[in-house]
């Protein structure tokens, strides 16, 4: 059995949205800016994405923009805004638990002369609004705060943030990174206050290379990325039909099922917990106190720490049942330094190099759950029986 | 504008009656090296020389990048081959090529000229002058000096015109399996790749073992020593690299020895399958990474400690390298960005943190006694499990 437990680094692709972009990129591969009917057979599909994620953020067809994934669209948002109003001021403010696409980004707008302050969270993850209420200033230009976090899961106020900023200043823009909340809960930027948005094709069953980002359409912002004024000139470069139509697709085929899915996401999510709890010298990350079935946390992360274990060494130990999880994140996986989340979460140094990401997906089952659990009660205390000593 | 290569190869030219078996060696190796370059090549040895000759169209530059990597080389000379069609044009291509070669002519030469072909008109000593002339002529600023020129202009007349000046220095040794063949034990780290190009460089076609301990060392962990060896094979061709799965015996050393004794006994355990791999596969000794004193398992007491389990000869030719001679090394040969990428290598998996730096020879001996119930059955089934992978550069 192949149990695929890292859906927060990517996802299957839907075979539904293979195929739809197969046909696309072997019988409709025109160019949207062609003038003759190919290009204009290839701009019905961009049409039909720009359309499906309208329908599902509640917003405008223009106000959807494509990019090439999650980075590209959270550069785009802080470089873009940043550079746009700094006529306002230079004073950006995010959190310490971001992606690396909104945290390097970040450090780079510093290297040019804004000013970044980076929030706080406690330690279940989450930003404290007073903290945020304290740091925003009349030269605030944007507030970058994300969905759900990547690595233990969760999740932030950020329709408490959001009325609060415009509460606190009107002008300051805010910026969501949905990249790992979209699909897993519903965001409707408008009613939430969101200014833009960033998502990316690849979490949600799509092929990688896709992402976008939504910007409200009194957003001031200046593209990063400059050519043949396609997408209103704010993002240039040939559209990315099949990305575009393959990723609404994912959307639409997600969103179909969302309450059901949600829901046995959930469930999943409380039966792992509980049963992984049955295991001795066990931390389960993130939770909010009194809250230990994972309430108020996102429905497909579990960050488990397992104490006297290198999760490293748990990862390729799972691996060889053919288990595939993450250690920290996939992003951080490959330097092996301590995850910045978890530090900022306030875990101590042994802890945070046995810490192991599962991630959910809607083609997880119970089985396969199981099997994994089955798994770690027979490898853990073999590993633990082994250590640096 | 070149056409051929002059091979120079430095010791062969001293080994008497065996002389033909290096010669045939290096064009072997200059045959096998230029496969992977564009172009077609005749190599052929002609009067006590290699030659290069390219049949039409070839990238000059990624030939002499891959000449530069056959061990027995000492020296690359470009030629330019030209058809003889009179003293006159002779002058005229001379000239050309100077101004080709040398941007810079603010420089002393000398014209060497040989003659194989009797029959041509000038002697040598006459082509010698007369081509000093024209030069002069042409060029000024540059002068003559017979005793040191900047520029020796070797001109040989054969069927064909031959000239060169210029050489490329090659990489030096000799020709690989000229040496026999010896175990490389490769571990992944920026030492053990650079050991096995130094013995390599004398003539010795490698072997290597890998000892891959899953779950403590990942799959990437052994992709890069599959990486290691095949930068190293661009120098020594194919290299047979054997995967020792090794987890099972390191966790029962784990268990039934002082901890602090882990690293030698388990370094004891890799000597002995990599010589018994050896014995059977015809390598003729072993080849580490070891220098003195690097590591708590590298210092002379433990070096003993390794060394007295194998009957076979354990070279060591880092054995007086300081680290940074040996990065030096690794740059050089293009190993040292492939040898620093984060993964784990077995041997650090379970390091004690205050590992024996002098070890006692008999203790060791008789912790090893710990082992009897097992270790021979777990050696048994990891030389079974042997996994080997052919890595050639291709």
């Amino acid at each position: 059995m192949e149990v695929y437990l890292d859906n927060s680094a990517t996802t299957r692709v839907f075979p539904e949205v293979a195929e739809l972009m197969t046909k696309i990129m072997c019988v409709d591969y025109g160019n949207p800016s062609s003038l003759h009917r190919k290009g204009m057979e290839a701009e019905q599909y961009l049409t039909y994405a720009k359309q499906t994620f309208a329908k599902l953020m509640k917003v405008d067809e223009k106000e959807i923009y494509f990019t090439s994934g999650g980075t590209e669209s959270d550069n785009m948002a802080i470089m873009g805004c940043a550079m746009a109003n700094n006529r306002r001021g230079k004073h950006l403010i995010t959190t310490q638990v971001e992606h690396p696409a909104v945290l390097n980004t970040m450090r780079h707008m510093e290297s040019i002369g804004y000013r970044v302050t980076y929030l706080p969270v406690n330690s279940y993850g989450q930003v404290s609004l007073e903290e945020l209420q304290r740091q925003m200033r009349q030269d605030t230009i944007l507030v970058s705060i994300m969905h759900t976090n990547n690595e233990v899961g969760a999740l932030q106020p950020v329709e408490e943030a959001g009325a609060l900023i415009k509460r606190m200043n009107p002008n300051t823009l805010f910026h969501v990174d949905a990249v790992q909340g979209f699909g897993k809960a519903k965001i409707y930027p408008k009613r939430m206050n969101i200014d833009l948005m960033s998502a990316s094709g690849h979490k949600i069953h799509a092929p990688k290379g896709i992402g976008l980002l939504y910007v409200g359409d009194k957003v001031k912002i200046h593209p990063i990325v400059h050519g043949g004024g396609q997408q209103r000139n704010l993002r240039s470069g040939t559209d990315n039909v099949p990305g575009a139509a393959g990723m609404a697709k994912a959307a639409e085929l997600l969103f179909a099922h969302y309450e059901e899915d949600v829901k046995r996401l959930y469930e999943c999510k409380r039966y792992f917990m509980q049963e992984i709890r049955k295991l001795e010298g066990v931390q389960i990350n993130g939770l909010i106190p009194g809250k230990s079935d994972g309430e108020g946390t996102a429905p497909h992360i579990v960050s488990v720490s397992f104490k006297g274990v290198r999760s490293e060494v748990l990862l390729h130990a799972l691996e060889e049942d053919n288990i595939y999880v993450s250690a920290g994140s996939a992003c951080a996986a490959r330097k092996p330094q301590p995850s910045q989340t978890l530090k900022a979460m306030g875990m101590e140094g042994t802890l945070l190099e046995s810490t192991i990401r599962f991630s959910f997906s809607v083609y997880t089952t119970r089985e396969e759950i199981d099997y994994t659990l089955r798994a770690l009660y027979d490898k853990i205390p073999m590993l633990r029986k082994y250590t640096r000593r | 504008m070149f056409t051929s290569f002059l091979i120079k190869y430095a010791e062969i030219g001293v080994k008497g009656k065996n002389r033909y078996l290096f010669e045939d060696a290096l064009v072997h190796q200059i045959k096998y090296a230029l496969k992977k370059c564009e172009g077609d090549f005749l190599v052929h040895k002609s009067q006590g020389r290699i030659y290069v000759e390219a049949a039409g169209e070839f990238d000059y530059e990624d030939t002499v990048a891959q000449l530069e990597k056959v061990f027995g080389i000492s020296g690359i000379c470009p030629v330019v081959s030209v058809e003889d069609e009179g003293f006159e044009k002779l002058c005229e291509t001379v000239v050309a090529y100077i101004a080709d070669v040398y941007p810079d002519r603010n420089k002393t030469f000398k014209v060497h000229s040989r003659r194989a072909r009797k029959n041509y008109p000038k002697e040598s000593m006459e082509v010698n002058a007369d081509l000093g002339e024209v030069i002069l002529r042409a060029y000024p600023e540059m002068s003559v000096d017979v005793h040191d020129p900047d520029i020796l202009l070797n001109i040989e007349i054969r069927e064909k015109i031959h000239i060169y000046s210029k050489v490329i220095p090659g990489p030096g040794g000799m020709p690989v399996g000229t040496g026999g063949k010896a175990m490389l034990l490769l571990s992944g780290g920026i030492d053990s790749p650079v050991a096995g190009y130094m013995i390599a460089k004398r003539g010795v076609k490698l072997d290597a073992v890998y000892f891959h301990a899953p779950p403590y060392t990942s799959d990437r962990a052994k992709q890069k020593v599959v990486d290691l060896a095949r930068i190293v094979s661009r120098y020594t061709g194919p290299i047979y690299l054997h995967v020792i799965s090794f987890t099972d015996i390191q966790l029962y050393i784990y268990e039934k020895c002082p901890h602090e004794e882990l690293t030698i006994i388990m370094r004891r355990y890799m000597m002995r399958i990599a010589e018994h791999i050896a014995k059977e596969t015809g390598c003729l000794g072993l080849i580490t990474g070891e220098s003195i004193g690097q590591v708590a398992s590298q210092t002379m007491n433990s070096l003993i400690a390794t060394n007295e389990v194998c009957e076979l000869p354990v070279y060591r030719p880092l054995i007086g390298f300081d680290k940074q001679e040996i990065v030096e090394v690794a740059n050089k040969i293009g190993t040292f960005e492939t040898s620093i990428l984060p993964y784990e290598d077995c041997c650090t998996t379970f390091v004690a943190k205050h590992p024996v730096t002098k070890p006692n020879v008999k203790f060791i001996r008789r912790h090893e006694h710990n082992l009897d119930e097992k270790i021979d059955e777990l050696v048994r089934i990891a030389l079974e499990t042997d996994e080997l992978i052919i890595v050639e550069e291709t």
